[in-house]
């Protein structure tokens, strides 16, 4: 069924057709919508059997996910920025244990300063927990993706994170085919864990484990996430052909074939991107793009692959790693790694800044002229006069502390100066 | 058996007998048939507390749910030395995520068993006073306003014994933990400071859940009593174990059962049980010890006893303990000539001029014995 709805509330729809049995949440925006759809079904009894746990934290909200998990429960939760952040040692814990949680990341900053829009820092600071990490582009993805997370995470015992733009997608009104219940029960089959907490056998979960055995554990670990990357495609080649609509899957290409510039990015951004490329198509630029479904595990053949025709690959990411650099640049030039292709590590939309086509043009227009040169980081669109002056203040003696805050102070005692 | 009132104290000795009564009211330790929850051959230190009130907890809780149970564990002692892999000594399905979200892990195996139609299987969590009443209380308090279907169990050793006995929320005062020595120039103001920590029954209480109680491993019949009665009951239910550490405290192993009767007995441990944060239920004191009793068998508080004596210090920790007994109506009220109970047996064997029992120090002996004529003198 086609129908105009929120981006959240077409989630919370699909995370229903999965029949999760507990859902325990924390609100956070721009989270909050897709549980409080899911309190109202459960409440309507549209949803049963289904425990909606209101818990006391994120912290909370992942552990409630793990005992249940191990219980047998398909099991549901959803957060965003410091909500992920707050439940990081739960992450870790719910990889560790193998248990197959779904959850909705709606993409958010990560504050100092506080910030509720979106990039990925979010999920990005989680990329080591050991949770695979698909990116939606869009809503009607969004949905779809929860459906094959589920799948690919009890096929393979390991916690699923399905990401989205917050407020790009959580909020925007689209038209969405809602899923069908009984395509949805035909897609994904029951949970049958593969252990699980019985009195009957009973079982020893979260042992303490040393040096002896420790290392063959997490070697298994990375295995298993690896095994992501086999059991993804075909999951989303069967979800393409039940439902007649590609989505998921590991990388997918956008005019690519005999493109020198290639853009890469994650999530909504993509359709701006795309946009761009055609306008520059006609125009006779060979450009194309890569949207990254699956960041976690990285797809590096894959991703090898797409990029290897290229002269440039323009990596635009809404994270970065501080004091570093780019997160999904670096990981972008692991992957091509003895070829030629030169990496540019491209910052943007960080903390909701809008990523426009206009910005994404200059851009271009600058990569493709040499004006920007690859091996440094590059931030769109940032407001040099602002932080040159910052900059400037601080290298001639002036007092540091919080940086939102000097901005501000320099600012009123420059107004006042004058 | 929970209404039961009986107390048997063997003479000589700080155990509560079984002996005199009918099979089916003894403990269930004492049955064949115990299901040795945390089986033999773990890693717990000698005459470990917490090794002790868990097994009778958990021997207890299969006891009365017919083993239908399922086990959430904090990080801690109990979950170190109960489960090096690839060793388990659990009997049952046990779950150890991690320190701080043992309340929210039961919770969440709570609410798959309901959303799978299980209602016989019962979910407990459970760890030590650092886990519960510092970094998992926000879980605890959330487990306990959401009147989750959980018996949370806290075997309180008092300071963080896993990570080399470190003060914690509930370290009491005066106390010597590693974070907590007494190094300044008065050295006994030092130890743990007065007026700090909290009490983790009240706060429970002043959520009115279903049932809250305290016990300790020295009266099994009381603990097992209050384990069977929480499994009577639905919804958040929290019990607080008073389970002392020899390695922590500096007490010897033999003496954690006396140390756990001693603290009752001084009212610095008040024992009882609440429903719906009404107080249901206290244990009396049968014979009113000083606290100074208790404190000189315990390494942690010896720089109070050193030259010069620490008296103030002292003399507030016999505060604490008054209040605890005006607080709770500690003191049993006992009619002139009235019996009490488990008198008969007391009245059998009665030490007259009983030599030292083999391996006390003659202090040992002096408090068994006054202990001893304490009560003989009561009647």
């Amino acid at each position: 069924m086609r129908k105009q709805v929120e981006g959240s509330i077409a989630v919370a729809d699909a995370v229903a057709r999965c029949r999760p049995e507990v859902v325990s949440a924390y609100p956070i925006s721009p989270q909050t919508h897709i549980v409080e759809g899911l309190s109202d079904m459960v409440r309507r009894g549209e949803l049963a059997p289904c425990e909606y746990l209101m818990v006391e934290s994120e912290f909370g909200a992942m552990s409630a996910a793990i005992g249940a998990a191990a219980t047998g429960a398909r099991t549901y939760t959803a957060t965003a920025s410091q909500g992920l952040l707050y439940m990081a040692e739960a992450l870790y814990n719910a990889s560790g244990l193998g248990l197959p949680i779904v959850m909705t990341v709606a993409n958010r900053a990560i504050g100092a300063p506080i910030n509720i829009w979106n990039d990925h820092s979010d999920s990005m600071s989680q990329r080591d927990s050991g949770w695979v990490q698909l990116f939606a582009e869009s809503n009607q993805e969004a949905a779809d993706l929860h459906l094959q997370a589920y799948r690919l995470a009890e096929q393979i015992s390991l916690p699923v994170m399905v990401c989205m733009d917050g407020f790009i997608l959580t909020h925007a009104f689209d038209e969405v085919e809602l899923i069908d219940q009984a395509d949805a029960d035909a897609f994904l089959p029951p949970f049958e864990p593969r252990q699980v907490l019985d009195p009957d056998t009973p079982m020893t979960i979260g042992a303490m484990v040393g040096p002896e055995a420790f290392t063959e554990v997490k070697y298994l670990m990375h295995a298993r996430q690896m095994q992501a990357l086999d059991a993804i495609p075909p999951i989303a080649a069967d979800f393409e052909a039940r439902f007649a609509r590609p989505s998921g899957g590991l990388v997918r290409g956008y005019r690519i074939e005999d493109a020198e510039t290639i853009v890469v990015a994650l999530g909504s951004v993509l359709g701006t991107i795309e946009d761009v490329v055609d306008e520059l198509r006609e125009q006779g630029v060979k450009i194309g793009a890569v949207s990254i479904k699956c960041f976690r595990p990285w797809p590096r053949e894959e991703v090898r692959k797409v990029l290897r025709g290229a002269n440039r690959v323009v990596v635009i990411e809404k994270a970065f790693a501080v004091g570093a650099g780019g997160i999904v640049g670096q990981n972008v030039r692991l992957a091509l790694s003895g070829l030629t292709p030169v990496v540019f590590d491209i910052v943007a939309g960080l903390g909701g800044r809008p990523i426009t086509r206009r910005s994404l043009r200059t851009l271009l227009g600058d990569v493709l002229s040499g004006r920007i040169q690859p091996g440094g980081l590059h931030f769109l669109d940032l407001k040099t006069d602002v932080v040159q002056r910052e900059l400037a203040r601080v290298a001639a003696g002036g007092l540091t502390g919080p940086h939102a805050e000097s901005i501000l102070r320099e600012i009123a005692v420059g107004a006042r100066s004058h | 058996m929970a209404a039961k009132e009986i107390k048997l104290y063997q003479t000589g000795t700080f155990a509560v007998g079984n002996r005199l009564l009918d099979p089916e009211d003894r403990t269930v330790q004492a049955r064949t048939e115990r299901s040795n929850t945390l089986t033999s051959g773990h890693r717990a230190c000698q005459g470990c507390g917490e090794a002790l009130g868990a097994r009778y907890v958990l021997d207890a809780a299969m006891r009365a749910t017919d083993g239908r149970l399922v086990a959430a564990n904090a990080t801690g002692c109990l979950e170190v030395f109960s489960t090096p892999y690839p060793e388990s000594s659990w009997q049952l399905p046990w779950l150890h995520s991690l320190f701080g979200n043992a309340p929210a892990v039961a919770t969440g195996m709570a609410a798959a068993l309901r959303a799978k139609g299980i209602d016989d299987v019962r979910v407990i969590g459970q760890g030590g006073d650092g886990g519960t009443l510092d970094i998992g209380f926000a879980c605890l308090s959330g487990m306990f306003e959401r009147n989750d279907d959980v018996l949370y169990v806290c075997y309180d050793n008092e300071a963080y014994m896993n990570t080399g006995v470190q003060r914690s929320g509930a370290t009491p005062p005066g106390a010597r933990t590693a974070n907590t020595k007494p190094l300044g120039a008065g050295a006994g103001r030092d130890g743990n400071t007065f007026g700090q920590g909290k009490n983790a029954p009240l706060i429970a209480m002043a959520h009115e859940i279903p049932y809250v109680a305290t016990a300790t491993v020295a009266d099994l019949r009381d603990l097992e009593a209050k384990v069977e009665r929480a499994m009577e009951l639905r919804g958040a239910r929290y019990l607080h174990v008073f389970v002392p550490c020899p390695l922590g405290w500096g007490a010897a192993s033999r003496d954690t059962i006396r140390l756990a009767r001693l603290v009752k007995e001084t009212g610095l441990f008040p024992v009882f049980a609440a429903e719906q944060g009404e107080i249901t239920e206290v244990l009396k004191i049968r014979r009113r010890v000083p606290v100074e009793e208790y404190l000189r068998l315990q390494r942690r508080y010896a720089h109070l006893f050193a030259e010069p004596e620490s008296r103030d210090v002292i003399d507030g920790i016999q505060a604490i303990a008054d209040r605890n007994i005006r607080r709770f109506d500690l003191l049993a009220d006992i009619e002139e000539g009235a019996d009490l109970p488990g008198e008969a047996i007391d009245a059998a064997g009665l030490p007259e001029g009983q030599p030292p029992i083999a391996g006390r120090t003659e202090e040992e002996s002096n408090l068994m014995r006054m202990l001893a004529e304490t009560h003989h003198g009561a009647q």
